[in-house]
C-alpha cells in the first residue's frame, strides 16, 4: 500500500482586510499537526481560489476573513468551488469574526465548518484531519 | 534615591524576614506558581523594596509630572485641569448614519471625534469598484469624495471638536481641510489627529496602497505640510497598539511605534526641517491589555524613553518636543466571544490602566466588538465606564498615584530597557524601513503571538471563559448585534455616482494632472490633493494619480512566518 500523503490545506484571506494573526496561528496549528499548508495569501479572489486548489490538488480549502463583508464574499468562494468540476468535492472551511446567526447561514449554504470568535486552534485541527478521514481523500 | 546605610538595614530585614517569616510559610503553604510573569513573560519578584530602584535618581528617572523626562505624564496637574478625551471610535454603514452615531456620542458626553473607514476607503478604493461589493459601510464609514466628508460633519462644528481621522496618507486629510475650506474655517483652527502611520500599517495589517517606500514619503507630506500650514493638527499618530493586536510583547509595542517615530523624524530633518518644528505635533497611539501594572508601566516608559532620544538623539531644545502624548485604546484581541458581558470588566481595568499610566486620550471597546461593530447600546456602556473611572473612582486626582511605587518603577525601568535594546537593533539593520525590508520586525511580533498562543493553550495564561470557568451555553449570544443593512451599500454607490454626474469634468482632469505631476516630481502632495478633494475626485481617483506617477503600489508581503 501506498504511504499515505500528508493532507493538503489551502489557506488564504478574502476580501480587503489585511489582518493575519488568525490565518498565521491556524497555519502553524496544521503544520504541526503534520499537515501540508499552501498559503493564498491576502485578498485572494474566487477565482484564484479554484485555480490554486486545481494546481496543488488541495484537500481543503480554509479561508479567514475578517472583514464584515463575509456574507458576500464567502458564498462567492463557495459558489465558484462548486460550479467547477474539479474542485466541487472540496470541503471549505471558514474562520473569522461573525456573529452565530452568520455562521449558521455559511453552513446550511454547505460550508463544512465555519469558526468564530473563540474558536481553539486544536478543535479547528481535529475538525479538519476529520472532515478529510470521511471524506475518504488525502 | 536612598542613602547606602538604609539600603543595608533595608537588606539586613530582609535577609532576617526571609529567613524567620518567609521560609517556615513558604514551606506550610507554597505558592500557586514556580514563576510569576506578566502577560508579555516578564519575571515579577514576590516582594519589591527599595532595593529594587537603588540604582534611580528621583529627579533623573522620575521628576515631576510636566517635566524632563515625563515619567510621570505630560502636563504638570494631570488629569486636574481637563480630563482625558473620551473618544471612542465610530464609523459604520454610510456617511449618514456615521453622522447621526457621532451626534448621539458627542450628546452622551463624548469629547472628540474618532473616525474609521470601511476596508475599502482604508484601502483606497472607490465603493462601486468590483473589489469592495460587500464590505462598503461595513467596518466602518465609506468615504468616496468630500461628498461624505461633508456629510460625516454635517451639523458638527470643525472649530470645536478635535477630530481623530483613522487614515494614511494625504487623501481623508485633504477631503476634511477642503471642507474646512468651504465652510470658512481657517486651517489654524483645526484639532485633531491623522493617524498615517504607513509603516506600522504595512506590518501590522499589511496593507500598503502606494508601497512601504513611497507611501512613508507622502505621509512625511503630510506631516510636513500640516507643520506649516496646520499648527494645531497632529499629522501622525504611531500606532503601537496594531503591533500588539499582532500579537506583540509590551516592550516591543513602544519599542516598534517609537521606531517608526525615528524613521520620520529622520526623514523630516533629512528634508532640512529643524526638530523642533515637527516633534511638538508628533502623537502615538497604544494599546492596554490585560496585565494592569505591565500596561501602566509601559505607557511611563514610553514616556520617558521618547524624552530621552528626542533631546539626546534628535537634540531638541523645545520641552514641548519632549513630550510623548498618546491616545490609548483598550485591547481588541482580549474581547471574548464566550460569556462577552466580560468584556464590560476586561475593558474597564485596561482603561484604568491607561488613565493611570497617564493617557491624553482613550477609546474603550464595547463588549460585543467580538462579534461585530458595537451596537449603540454596547457603544454607550464603552463610554459610561470611562466616566465612571473619571468621575466616580477618585484615580483622577492626583497626578501619578503609582509613582515610588518599588515595583512600579522597577518594572518602567525594565521595559524601558528592553525597549531600548530592540531600537538598537533596528538601528544595527539601519532603521526601521529596512527592519520591515527585511521582515525582521514581522518575524519578532509572530515570535511572540505564537509563545503567547502556546501559554494560552497550556493554561499558563487565564482566559475567564476560554480556558477556565467556562460553562455550558456559553456560546449563546446574550447581546443584540448591529446588523448592516446591505441595502447601505447601494446607497453609497448610487450617491458617489451622482458626484461624479455633477462635478466640472475639466476642473477634476486638471486637478488629477497636478496630483500626477506633483507626484512624479516628489513635491509635497498635500496642496494639491486640497484642490483634487476640491473638485470632488475620489479617493480612487487620487490615490490611482499617484499610482500612475509612482508605479503601482506594491503590496505588503505576507508570507508564512511559523
Amino acid at each position: 500500500m501506498a504511504e499515505k500523503r500528508p493532507t493538503k490545506v489551502l489557506l488564504a484571506k478574502a476580501g480587503l482586510d489585511g489582518h493575519n494573526r488568525g490565518i498565521q496561528l491556524v497555519g502553524k496549528a496544521l503544520r504541526d499537526a503534520g499537515m501540508e499548508v499552501v498559503y493564498g495569501g491576502l485578498r485572494i479572489t474566487p477565482e484564484e481560489v479554484v485555480e490554486m486548489s486545481i494546481q496543488e490538488d488541495v484537500d481543503v480549502v480554509g479561508i479567514s476573513i475578517f472583514s464584515g463583508g463575509l456574507m458576500t464574499i464567502i458564498p462567492k468562494i463557495f459558489r465558484a468551488l462548486q460550479e467547477n468540476e474539479s474542485t466541487r468535492s472540496i470541503p471549505m472551511v471558514v474562520g473569522g469574526i461573525l456573529p452565530p446567526h452568520e455562521a449558521e447561514e455559511l453552513q446550511s449554504m454547505g460550508i463544512s465548518g465555519v469558526f468564530g470568535p473563540g474558536s481553539d486552534l486544536e478543535e479547528i485541527v481535529g475538525f479538519i484531519r476529520q472532515l478529510v478521514d470521511s471524506q475518504g481523500r488525502g | 534615591m536612598f542613602k547606602d546605610e538604609q539600603l543595608s538595614s533595608i537588606a539586613k530585614v530582609r535577609e532576617e524576614w526571609e529567613l524567620t517569616v518567609l521560609r517556615p510559610i513558604m514551606e506550610r503553604w507554597p505558592e500557586r506558581k514556580e514563576e510569576f510573569l506578566t502577560q508579555s513573560g516578564h519575571p515579577v519578584k514576590r516582594v519589591y523594596t527599595p532595593e529594587d530602584i537603588a540604582d534611580k535618581d528621583y529627579v533623573r528617572d522620575i521628576s515631576f509630572p510636566g517635566w524632563y523626562p515625563f515619567t510621570r505624564g505630560v502636563f504638570p496637574t494631570g488629569y486636574r485641569a481637563s480630563l482625558w478625551t473620551r473618544r471612542l471610535i465610530t464609523g459604520l454603514a454610510t456617511p449618514e448614519e456615521t453622522n447621526k452615531r457621532l451626534k448621539y456620542l458627542i450628546e452622551q458626553g463624548q469629547t472628540g471625534l474618532n473616525i474609521i473607514f470601511d476596508n475599502p476607503t482604508t484601502n483606497c478604493l472607490d465603493s462601486d469598484n468590483p473589489l469592495c461589493e460587500g464590505e462598503v459601510g461595513r467596518d466602518g464609514v465609506p468615504c468616496d469624495t468630500l461628498r461624505d466628508v461633508e456629510v460625516i460633519m454635517d451639523g458638527i462644528d470643525m472649530r470645536q471638536v478635535s477630530t481623530s481621522i483613522i487614515h494614511s496618507g494625504p487623501f481623508i486629510l485633504s477631503m476634511y481641510l477642503a471642507l474646512a475650506e468651504k465652510r470658512g474655517v481657517p486651517f489654524g483652527e483645526l484639532r485633531g489627529t491623522l493617524q498615517n502611520d504607513v509603516l506600522s500599517q504595512y506590518y501590522t495589517v499589511n496593507m500598503s496602497v502606494l508601497g512601504l517606500r513611497d507611501g512613508f514619503r507622502l505621509s512625511a507630506d503630510v506631516v510636513e505640510y500640516c507643520r506649516k500650514h496646520v499648527p494645531r493638527w497632529n499629522p501622525i499618530s504611531f500606532v503601537g497598539y496594531q503591533i500588539r493586536e499582532a500579537g506583540s510583547t509590551a516592550a516591543q509595542e513602544i519599542a516598534f511605534a517609537i521606531g517608526s517615530a525615528v524613521a520620520y523624524s529622520e526623514e523630516l530633518v533629512g528634508r532640512g526641517m529643524d526638530v523642533d518644528d515637527f516633534a511638538t505635533r508628533l502623537s502615538f497611539m497604544f494599546n492596554c491589555h490585560n496585565d494592569f501594572f505591565e500596561e501602566i508601566c509601559k505607557l511611563r516608559a514610553a514616556r520617558r524613553l521618547w524624552a530621552r532620544i528626542m533631546k539626546e538623539r534628535f537634540g531638541a531644545r523645545n520641552p514641548l518636543s519632549w513630550l510623548l502624548r498618546f491616545h490609548v485604546q483598550t485591547a481588541g484581541s482580549s474581547l471574548t466571544a464566550q460569556q462577552p458581558i466580560n468584556n464590560i470588566i476586561r475593558t474597564t481595568i485596561q482603561a484604568m490602566a491607561a488613565v493611570l499610566g497617564g493617557t491624553n486620550s482613550l477609546h474603550t471597546n464595547s463588549m460585543d466588538e467580538c462579534y461585530a461593530l458595537p451596537s449603540e447600546y454596547a457603544a454607550r456602556t464603552a463610554l459610561r465606564t470611562q466616566q465612571i473611572i473619571a468621575y466616580e473612582s477618585g484615580v483622577a486626582n492626583t497626578v501619578d498615584p503609582l509613582a515610588g511605587s518599588y515595583f512600579v518603577e522597577r518594572l518602567t525601568d525594565d521595559i524601558e530597557e528592553e525597549a531600548r535594546e530592540i531600537l538598537r537593533k533596528i538601528d544595527e539593520m539601519g532603521g526601521m524601513v529596512a527592519a520591515l525590508e527585511a521582515g525582521w520586525v514581522q518575524r519578532e511580533i509572530v515570535r511572540s503571538a505564537n509563545e503567547y498562543h502556546r501559554k494560552m493553550r497550556d493554561g499558563e495564561i487565564t482566559v475567564v471563559g476560554v480556558n477556565a470557568f467556562t460553562e455550558e451555553g456559553d456560546e449563546e449570544v446574550p447581546l443584540e448585534i448591529l446588523r448592516i443593512d446591505p441595502a447601505h451599500e447601494a446607497h453609497q454607490v448610487k450617491m458617489l455616482r451622482e458626484v461624479r454626474e455633477r462635478r466640472d469634468e475639466q476642473a477634476l482632469r486638471r486637478a488629477l494632472d497636478k496630483v500626477k505631476e506633483d507626484a512624479s516630481a516628489h513635491r509635497n502632495i498635500v496642496p494639491s490633493c486640497i484642490e483634487a478633494a476640491k473638485a470632488y475626485a475620489s479617493i480612487e481617483e487620487i490615490s490611482g494619480a499617484m499610482k500612475e506617477a509612482l508605479g503601482a503600489g506594491k503590496e505588503s508581503k505576507d508570507a508564512f512566518i511559523c
